[in-house]
């Protein structure tokens, strides 16, 4: 395989990688800071039970987040150095600005909120684990900018004489109509994984070890539930804006979406079909007719464009060459995307409905394998659409402006891409095993017991000691490594 | 001045961050076996750092981000060029702080004792591998016409370039030597103590012939003088710090081996001005701050967001420096009561001294 192609698969392996992690840590955040914030406002021994267990979770799928991540800081310039030579006066930015804002924030404040317990005092320890969400949420504004530029290039100017795109108008790479899109879609793919996996669990505890907390889990069960209700409209909601953006942005990507080669009024949308591979001729479909048009232009009647009209018009706007992506692929996993992320609803709105006014769990009978299943639904979901977005924007790294093989390291041997390809997958798919073998042994091992309360504020200080003052005490740490 | 050289400083003062932060981490990590007996020793001396660790890390990742953003041609040159030996950091990297966070979360011995491999390993190979970088930074590399890296793996592998990694590696080790000896108490202050003193004899005197090297290569360019005067510096603050770390004064010897480090970086950064990554190739083909730079308009924002936002960062992290100040010795590392190894303790109240 040539450099290009290595190149591009070892992208596409660590940022899918490394985005099974993120969604889980953005929405855990937010729903361990709340859970924290249900037991400071209670003090219901239920809720700080629920936080250290929900957080020891957190914790761990944060690790492999941040590990992750840092291959994601130097992977443009390892791999795709010319991209970074052409685009680095408007991408370069966002990504330092969220280094500096974001991940200081989170690693920092993650660093007191763990090690904190007994070092801070409870409304600021409190507040240190909201500060390490609101850093997640800053983390994936920038980084989405950043993104969103090669999806819908704004506020540039491409200098000939440097044969680069040139920074004119932060303002309007910051507020890319794709980024604005795009980052509430994100935002609530990542609650809906975060309460599925929050649901699964719960779920998972209250059918195999019924006797043991059903009332925490019931209570964790039920938020989950609610926010993976609320995150699937606003994932919905966003997802139908997007779709009208790239409409808008790249018509391709709409067209490959629905494997529709003609322009059409009043376009259908297939939930399924089965035909030729790359979609050319179908033998067999189920459509919701106008959907397509809804999706594209919110009028069930508008027209929207085919491939083949695209394609000639590409040609003769940027010169001979095929501006088509690989449509078998765009087209499934615009479908999977919706399907089964959506499908993580039901169990959500089965267990809020028998579950209701203080009932007890009702059916059991499928409720082990939904709980197992339900927490990679929305993880899937999550890798399908980028896998639609990025192969939707193909041949393009930066629509419109550099072709993704111009992008690539021209110094950079095969040998060197396929050594950290291979690498990174064996490396990667090591840490995977780990970590879930992890995961699973701390949900099994169910919510943690509370100590008994320290006998006196003070306490602690070793009285026989003479040197005992507040830093050389032999109180144990509240957290250890 | 000129926004080029203010953002050449800024890369600096980075660098120069994650030095003397993940310095000290580095030397900890490669230290674990060599000072921690048992266990319970290796507990003690990954929790000096337990809290700090990833904020110290993220140094990189902004120093990284900002070449891009300031620096776009030095970014893509640098990362694909050294391609390789950026690809054994970022592994050691991964192994190492997957390590600090999963070897407490299970309890057998051999979970225990690969991740503590992982740790010694993912310190030692970033350690000796970021000073060999600067090395072929400093001493010029294979660029050609076109900005292009075009030398070979076994090219960085020269001997100025390898004695780099081993004044990082013993720099960084002497480092965290003196802040274990600073944060803990018990035997392990003590044997901290008299390590520092070994490894800190060896570092300097790698130190020197390394910055001796320099100069006779660099006699006569550019900003020679700076260099030379800071350099000096480095190297009187590493024998400060020995001299203070030979007497017990922990804190002194710690401020002056971050000296050390701050002062060996800065001095290698003076010593490339103009250029960022000069060529041995043909000298009108080098990086410099401004052949490799972004438009005005790019270091015109990156510059706002710098000065607003690296204040309030040193300061949040300082305070986590201040609220974890507190020496820890085997005495304070939880013990495993029942299963889990670390059974999360109900958090105190406030006591009147922690909330300060
Ligand atoms: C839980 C995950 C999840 C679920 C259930 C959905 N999506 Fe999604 N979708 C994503 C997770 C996601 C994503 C992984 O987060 C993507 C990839 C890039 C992005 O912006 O979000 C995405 C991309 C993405 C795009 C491509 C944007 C672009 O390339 O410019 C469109 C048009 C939609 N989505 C539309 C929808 C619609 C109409 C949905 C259901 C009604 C939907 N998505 C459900
Ligand atoms: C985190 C979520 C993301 C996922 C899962 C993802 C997924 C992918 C995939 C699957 C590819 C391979 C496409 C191909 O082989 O043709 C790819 C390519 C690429 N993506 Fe993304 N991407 C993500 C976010 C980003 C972001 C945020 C950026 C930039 C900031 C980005 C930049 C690129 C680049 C440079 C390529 C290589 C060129 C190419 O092959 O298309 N991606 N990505
Ligand atoms: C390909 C482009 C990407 C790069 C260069 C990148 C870079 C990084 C880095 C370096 C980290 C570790 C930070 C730390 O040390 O704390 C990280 C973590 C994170 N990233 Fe990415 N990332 C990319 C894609 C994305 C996307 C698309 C999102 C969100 C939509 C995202 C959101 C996050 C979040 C929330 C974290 C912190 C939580 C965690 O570590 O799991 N990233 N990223």
């Amino acid at each position: 395989m040539e450099p290009l192609d290595l190149a591009r698969w070892q992208f596409g392996i660590t940022t899918v990688y490394h985005f099974l992690f993120v969604p889980i840590t953005i929405g855990l955040a937010f729903l361990v800071a709340g859970l924290q914030t249900a037991w400071y406002r209670t003090q219901q021994p239920k809720y700080l039970r629920l936080t250290k267990y929900f957080g020891k979770l957190f914790l761990i799928n944060f690790a492999l987040g941040l590990v992750t991540g840092i291959v994601q800081e130097f992977q443009f310039g390892m791999n795709w150095s010319d991209y970074s030579r052409f685009v680095g006066d408007i991408f370069g930015a966002p990504l330092a600005i969220e280094g500096l804002l974001a991940f200081f924030l989170e690693s920092t404040f993650l660093g007191l909120w763990i090690f904190g317990w007994d070092r801070l005092s409870p409304k600021l320890h409190l507040a240190t684990i909201w500060i390490a969400a609101t850093g997640t949420l800053l983390s994936a504004y920038f980084i989405l900018a950043a993104n969103s530029f090669m999806q819908n290039p704004v506020g540039y100017e491409y200098n000939p004489a440097t044969g680069r795109a040139e920074l004119v108008d932060f303002a309007a790479v910051l507020t890319n109509k794709v980024t604005l899109v795009t980052f509430p879609h994100t935002i609530f793919g990542a609650f809906m994984t975060a309460g599925a996996l929050v649901l699964g669990v719960s779920l998972w505890n209250l059918v195999r070890r019924p006797d043991r907390d059903p009332d925490a889990f019931r209570t964790s069960g039920r938020m989950a539930s609610i926010v993976l209700l609320v995150a699937a409209l606003g994932v919905a909601a966003s997802g139908d804006q997007q779709a009208k953006v790239m409409t808008d942005v790249q018509p391709m990507k709409m067209a490959a979406a629905e494997a529709q080669y003609e322009t059409r009024d009043h376009a259908s949308f297939s939930i399924f079909s089965i035909g030729t591979p790359d979609g050319s001729e179908e033998t067999f479909s189920l459509r919701v007719p106008g959907m397509l048009s809804f999706l594209a232009e919110g009028d069930w009647n508008a027209t929207v464009e085919g491939i083949d009209n695209l394609q000639s018009g590409y040609e003769l706007m940027y010169g001979p060459g095929d501006y088509t992506p690989n449509i078998a692929l765009t087209y499934w996993t615009f479908r999977f995307m919706i399907g089964i992320g959506m499908l993580a609803t039901l169990p959500a709105l089965w267990l809020l409905w028998c579950t209701r006014k203080g009932r007890p769990l009702c059916v059991r009978r499928f409720a082990l394998p939904v709980a197992i299943a339900l927490p990679l639904l929305p993880l899937l979901a999550n890798s399908f659409g980028w896998i639609f977005t990025e192969m939707g924007r193909q041949p393009w790294i930066v629509f419109g402006l550099m072709p993704t093989s111009a992008g690539v390291s021209p110094t950079v041997s095969a040998g060197e891409v396929l050594t950290s390809m291979i690498g990174f997958t064996l490396i990667y798919g090591l840490l995977a095993v780990i970590e879930v073998r992890l995961l699973l042994k701390t949900i099994k091992g169910g919510l943690p017991e509370l100590p008994q309360p320290a006998t006196d504020d003070t306490d602690g200080g070793n009285p026989t000691d003479p040197g005992a003052g507040p830093d050389n005490d032999d109180r144990e740490l509240a957290f250890a490594y | 001045m000129e926004l080029t050289t203010v953002w050449f400083i800024l890369i600096a003062v980075l660098w120069t961050g994650y030095f003397v932060l993940e310095g000290f981490d580095f030397g900890v990590g490669i230290l674990l076996p060599v000072l921690g007996r048992d266990d319970l020793e290796r507990r003690v001396m990954i929790n000096t750092i337990g809290p700090v660790w990833d904020g110290n890390e993220v140094w990189v990742l902004v120093a990284g981000g900002a070449t891009f953003a300031a620096f776009p041609e030095w970014y893509a040159t640098l990362f694909s060029g050294f391609y390789l030996p950026l690809f054994l950091i970022l592994v050691s990297l991964i192994f190492r702080n997957v390590a600090f966070e999963y070897r407490s979360k299970g309890d057998s011995e051999t979970w225990k004792q690969w991740w503590d491999r992982a740790i010694f390993f993912g310190s030692l190979v970033p350690a000796l591998l970021w000073g060999v970088a600067f090395g072929n930074i400093v001493r010029g590399v294979e660029i050609d016409a076109d900005k292009e890296f075009v030398g070979s793996f076994f090219d960085l592998l020269n001997p100025y370039a390898l004695l780099g990694g081993l004044v990082t590696l013993s720099l960084f080790v002497t480092h965290g030597a003196i802040f274990l000896s600073l944060k803990t108490v018990g035997e392990i202050r003590s044997r901290a103590r008299s390590i520092a003193t070994r490894t800190g004899l060896a570092a300097a005197v790698f130190a020197v012939v390394f910055l001796g090297w320099t100069a006779v290569q660099r006699d006569g360019a550019e900003h020679f003088g700076w260099f030379v005067g800071m350099a000096v510096v480095a190297a009187v603050a590493l024998l400060g710090a020995l001299e203070a770390n030979r007497r017990g004064r922990e804190g002194w010897a710690f401020v002056g081996t971050a000296t050390t480090l701050a002062f060996a970086v800065a001095s290698l950064f003076t010593s490339l001005f103009p250029n960022v990554m000069p060529s041995s190739l043909d000298d009108a083909w080098s990086l410099t701050t401004t052949n490799a730079a972004s438009t005005h308009t790019t270091l015109v924002i990156m510059t706002w967001v710098a000065a607003i936002f690296t204040p309030i960062v040193l300061a949040y992290q300082t305070w986590t420096f201040v609220i974890f100040r507190r020496r820890i010795g085997v005495q304070h590392i939880p013990t495993p009561k029942g299963v889990a190894s670390e059974s999360p303790q109900a958090p105190a109240r406030p006591a009147a001294d922690a909330a300060t």
